[in-house]
C-alpha cells in the first residue's frame, strides 16, 4: 500500500512541476510580442553596392542557403550557378507556404521561393527585404504582367524577382467527360460522386469563389481572395456540399498520388497542376486525360524569389535571384515543372520550341482570369473596408469543411 | 611457483581517490551526480517543452502574420468548444483508438498464448522474430502497401468482391452516424500497432507459474475453466499494458488518417495548424493529453504498470 501511495505522489508532483515550469516560462516571456515592421531599405547588411562588388563579395561567402519548393534548385541548373559564381547552393524543401514562412522566421536562410500566399506574410513580418532591381539585370526581361503585382510589391516597393507562373487546371479522364468540357461545373454539381480529386489546402476556398463569381453574380465577388462574410459563407457552403463527392485529396506532398488514382480510376475529375498532367502523360501507357482552364477562370500561382532581411550571404543570394531568372536557367525550370517562365527571353531557349505557347507565357490576356494565390486579409482592398475574412478564418473554415 | 603473500601498500592519496572515497561515503550525492544529466534532460527538454506547449494554448496570434502574441486569452479553447467539427474529430479519434485497441487485443491474445504456452522454444523464437520484423520496415512503406491493398483494385477488394462484400475504397464504413468508423483505417492501424500488443501479453503469459495451472487442474477444473478463471485474470493486466501502446499510438497518429482515409484526426488538425495557429494547435493537443492521463490512471488501477 505504501508503495502505491508513493507512486501517486510522484505523479502529482510531476504535474505540479510542469505547471510550475509553465509559470516560470510565462514570467520570462515578457513583452516582445510586437513584430518589427518591414524595412524600407533594400540594403541588406554586407551587400555590395555594385554588381562587381557583389560578385567579388560572393566569392568570400561561397554559399547560399535557400528554402524552396522541392526541385526548384535542381542540380541541372544549380551546379552551373556554382561554377559561375563560386556560391554553393544549399536547399531545404518547404512543405507548404505556412512551413516556408516558419522557416524564414528562423533567420537561417538567405532566400525563399515564396508563393503568393506566403509573400505578403513574409513582408509584413519583416523577414524579407526589398530588392534593388538595378543589381538584378535580368529583371528587365521579366514579363510586365508579373511585375508590380500585389503579391510581390507593397507601397511601390518590390520585394523579389518573379520565378514563373502556372494555372490550377481542371483535369478529367477522357472516358468520363467529353474532351471539349471546359467548365468547373462537374466538380461542383455532384455529378461525379466519390470520384473527385481535390487540392487539400485552405486556399482552395478561392476556387469555390471563382466558380461562384461566374455563376452567382448577385454575390458580387470580384477578387476570390477578398471575400466578405456573405461571399465567404457561400463558398464554404459550396465546399461542404462537395465534400462527400471527394474521392481523394492531394497536396504538395502527395501530388504523385493523384497520378496513381487517375490511372486506377479511383478519381476521374478534379483540379491539378500542369506538372501532374505531364506525369500522367509520361505513364506507360499514358493516362488519357484532358486538362484545361475552364471558361469561369481559375486560381493559379506566381512564385517569387525573396531575400531574407537577415541574409548571411546576401551577395550570393542576389546573384542567385538574377541567375534563376536568366533566360537559360529560367527555361530549364519552366520546362521541368510545366509552368510559364518569367523571363521573356527564356522562350527562345526551351528544348520544346512551343513551350511558351503551350503555357501561354506571352499571352497576357490568357492570364486575366487566372487569380494567383494570395493571402486573404481583413482589408478587402476596396470600399468595403476591413470586413473581409482573414487567412485564419479560411483555415478554421477548411477544418470545418473537411469535417 | 613460489608466491609470497604481501600486504597491499596503503592507497596513495590523490585528488581522484579522494573524490572517489568522498562519493563512497555520501551515496545519495553519488546517485544525484550520476542522474543529474538525464534528469536535467528530462526536466528541461521534455517537461520544459511540454510546459511551453501548454502555455502557448493561452496565447494569441496576430491575424495576418500568424506571429505569436503573448496576450493571455481563452480564444483557442472557445473555438475548440464552439465549433462542432472539433468535437467530431476528437470523438472520431478516441473511438478509433478504442476500436484499434479492441481489435489488437482480440488478435494478439491467441498469438501470444500460442507463443508463451504452446510453441516449442524454437518456434517461439521464430515467432518473436516474426512479430518484431514489421517494426524494422519503414512506416511509409507499410502505409503505401496498405493503400495499395485497400485500393479499388487491391487485394482486399479482390478477396471480398466474390463474397458480395465491399468495395472498401475510401468510404468503407461500418455502423452509422455517431457510431460509424472507417474500416480501411481501422484495419491499417490494427496492423501497425499489433506487435505492441502481442509482446506485453506474451511476457505476461510467460510469467504465470505453471504450478497455478496445475493446481487448477488438480482441483478439478477443465482447460476452459482454468483459462477463464486463472490464466485470463492473471494475464489481463498485461493486456491493459499493451492497450496503453495501441491506444496512445492511434490517438497521436497524424499520417495514416490523411493517407488512408482523408479523415481529420486530432493529430492531423494539430499538424495542419501548428505553424499558422500554434495556440489553437496547442489547445487541441490538451485533448489527447487529458484522455491519456485518464487512461493511464485507469490502467494503473488495473495493475498494468506492473506488467511494463
Amino acid at each position: 500500500m505504501k508503495h502505491v501511495r508513493r507512486k501517486r505522489i510522484s505523479l502529482a508532483s510531476a504535474a505540479a512541476f510542469v505547471g510550475a515550469l509553465a509559470f516560470l516560462a510565462a514570467g520570462c516571456g515578457g513583452d516582445d510580442g510586437g513584430s518589427s515592421s518591414a524595412s524600407e531599405d533594400w540594403q541588406v547588411s554586407g551587400l555590395g553596392s555594385t554588381l562587381d562588388e557583389i560578385q567579388a563579395n560572393a566569392k568570400n561567402e561561397g554559399q547560399v542557403n535557400l528554402v524552396i519548393w522541392a526541385g526548384y534548385a535542381d542540380k541541372s541548373w544549380a551546379d552551373e550557378f556554382t561554377k559561375q559564381t563560386g556560391c554553393k547552393v544549399n536547399t531545404k524543401d518547404g512543405a507548404s507556404s505556412d512551413d516556408m514562412v516558419d522557416q524564414m522566421a528562423t533567420g537561417e536562410y538567405d532566400g525563399v521561393s515564396a508563393s503568393g500566399d506566403a509573400t505578403l506574410r513574409l513582408i509584413a513580418k519583416g523577414d524579407v527585404a526589398p530588392v534593388n532591381f538595378d543589381l538584378t539585370p535580368n529583371y528587365a526581361d521579366v514579363f510586365e504582367g508579373l511585375k508590380d503585382q500585389p503579391y510581390n510589391t507593397v507601397d511601390g516597393v518590390g520585394y523579389g524577382v518573379p520565378h514563373g507562373r502556372g494555372p490550377n487546371y481542371l483535369v478529367f479522364r477522357n472516358d468520363i467527360l467529353p474532351e471539349d468540357t471546359n467548365s468547373w461545373a462537374p466538380i461542383w454539381d455532384g455529378s461525379q460522386a466519390g470520384k473527385l480529386s481535390i487540392f487539400n489546402n485552405p486556399i482552395f476556398i478561392a476556387d469555390a469563389a471563382v466558380y461562384l463569381k461566374a455563376t452567382q453574380s448577385d454575390l458580387g465577388i470580384d477578387d476570390p481572395y477578398e471575400l466578405d462574410e456573405d461571399q465567404f459563407n457561400a463558398a464554404v457552403d459550396l465546399l461542404k456540399k462537395q465534400r462527400p463527392d471527394i474521392g481523394k485529396y492531394w497536396d504538395g506532398e502527395t501530388y504523385a498520388d493523384q497520378v496513381t488514382t487517375f490511372k486506377s480510376g479511383e478519381t476521374t475529375v478534379g483540379t491539378t497542376w500542369p506538372y501532374q498532367v505531364n506525369l500522367m502523360a509520361a505513364e506507360k501507357p499514358p493516362v488519357s486525360v484532358t486538362a484545361n482552364k475552364p471558361t469561369e477562370g481559375t486560381t493559379g500561382w506566381s512564385d517569387t524569389w525573396m531575400i531574407s532581411s537577415k541574409a548571411k550571404n546576401p551577395n550570393c543570394m542576389y546573384l542567385w535571384m538574377d541567375y534563376i531568372i536568366s533566360p537559360e536557367a529560367n527555361a530549364k525550370v519552366a520546362e521541368y515543372f510545366g509552368e510559364a517562365p518569367s523571363n521573356e527571353k527564356a522562350c527562345d531557349l526551351t528544348s520544346d520550341a512551343n513551350h511558351c505557347d503551350t503555357y501561354h507565357a506571352k499571352d497576357e490576356d490568357w492570364w486575366k482570369d487566372v487569380y494567383y494565390w494570395s493571402t486573404p486579409q481583413a482589408d478587402c482592398g476596396d470600399d468595403r473596408g476591413e470586413v473581409c475574412k482573414t487567412y485564419e478564418d479560411w483555415q478554421a473554415a477548411w477544418a470545418e469543411i473537411k469535417g | 611457483m613460489n608466491s609470497v603473500p604481501h600486504a597491499e601498500p596503503p592507497p596513495r592519496s590523490n585528488p581522484g581517490r579522494r573524490l572517489s572515497s568522498f562519493f563512497h561515503r555520501h551515496d545519495r550525492l553519488r546517485l544525484g551526480t550520476l542522474l543529474a544529466a538525464p534528469v536535467a534532460w528530462l526536466v528541461v527538454v521534455y517537461l520544459g517543452s511540454l510546459a511551453l506547449l501548454l502555455m502557448a494554448a493561452f496565447w494569441d496570434t496576430e491575424p495576418f502574420t500568424n506571429d505569436i502574441v503573448r496576450r493571455w486569452n481563452l480564444d483557442s479553447f472557445r473555438q475548440l468548444w464552439e465549433q462542432d467539427v472539433y468535437r467530431d474529430v476528437a470523438w472520431r479519434t478516441i473511438k478509433m483508438a478504442g476500436l484499434v485497441t479492441l481489435a489488437d487485443a482480440v488478435i494478439a491474445f491467441p498469438i501470444a498464448y500460442y507463443m508463451a504456452r504452446v510453441a516449442s522454444p524454437r518456434t517461439r523464437n521464430l515467432l518473436v522474430v516474426a512479430v518484431l520484423t514489421p517494426l524494422w520496415a519503414s512506416y511509409l512503406v507499410k502505409a503505401f502497401a496498405w493503400r495499395t491493398m485497400l485500393g479499388e483494385q487491391g487485394f482486399i477488394n479482390w478477396l471480398l468482391d466474390p463474397l458480395g462484400l465491399g468495395p472498401p475504397g475510401d468510404d468503407w464504413h461500418v455502423g452509422s452516424g455517431w457510431y460509424s468508423w472507417d474500416v480501411d483505417l481501422w484495419l491499417t492501424f490494427a496492423y501497425f500497432w499489433l506487435p505492441f500488443m502481442i509482446l506485453p501479453i506474451y511476457a505476461g503469459l510467460e510469467r504465470i507459474p505453471s504450478s497455478l495451472l496445475e493446481a487448477s487442474g488438480d482441483l478439478g477444473a477443465r482447460a476452459v475453466r482454468t483459462f477463464f478463471r486463472v490464466t485470463l485474470p492473471l494475464a489481463f493486466p498485461a493486456v491493459v499494458a499493451g492497450s496503453i501502446f495501441t491506444f496512445s499510438l492511434t490517438l497521436g497518429d497524424y499520417i495514416l488518417p490523411r493517407f488512408i482515409a482523408d479523415q481529420q484526426f486530432v493529430g492531423t488538425v494539430i499538424y495542419e495548424r501548428r505553424s499558422s495557429a500554434l495556440p489553437f494547435a496547442a489547445a487541441f493537443a490538451m485533448v489527447p493529453i487529458l484522455v491519456m492521463t485518464a487512461y493511464l490512471f485507469v490502467a494503473k488501477r488495473l495493475g498494468a504498470f506492473k506488467e511494463l
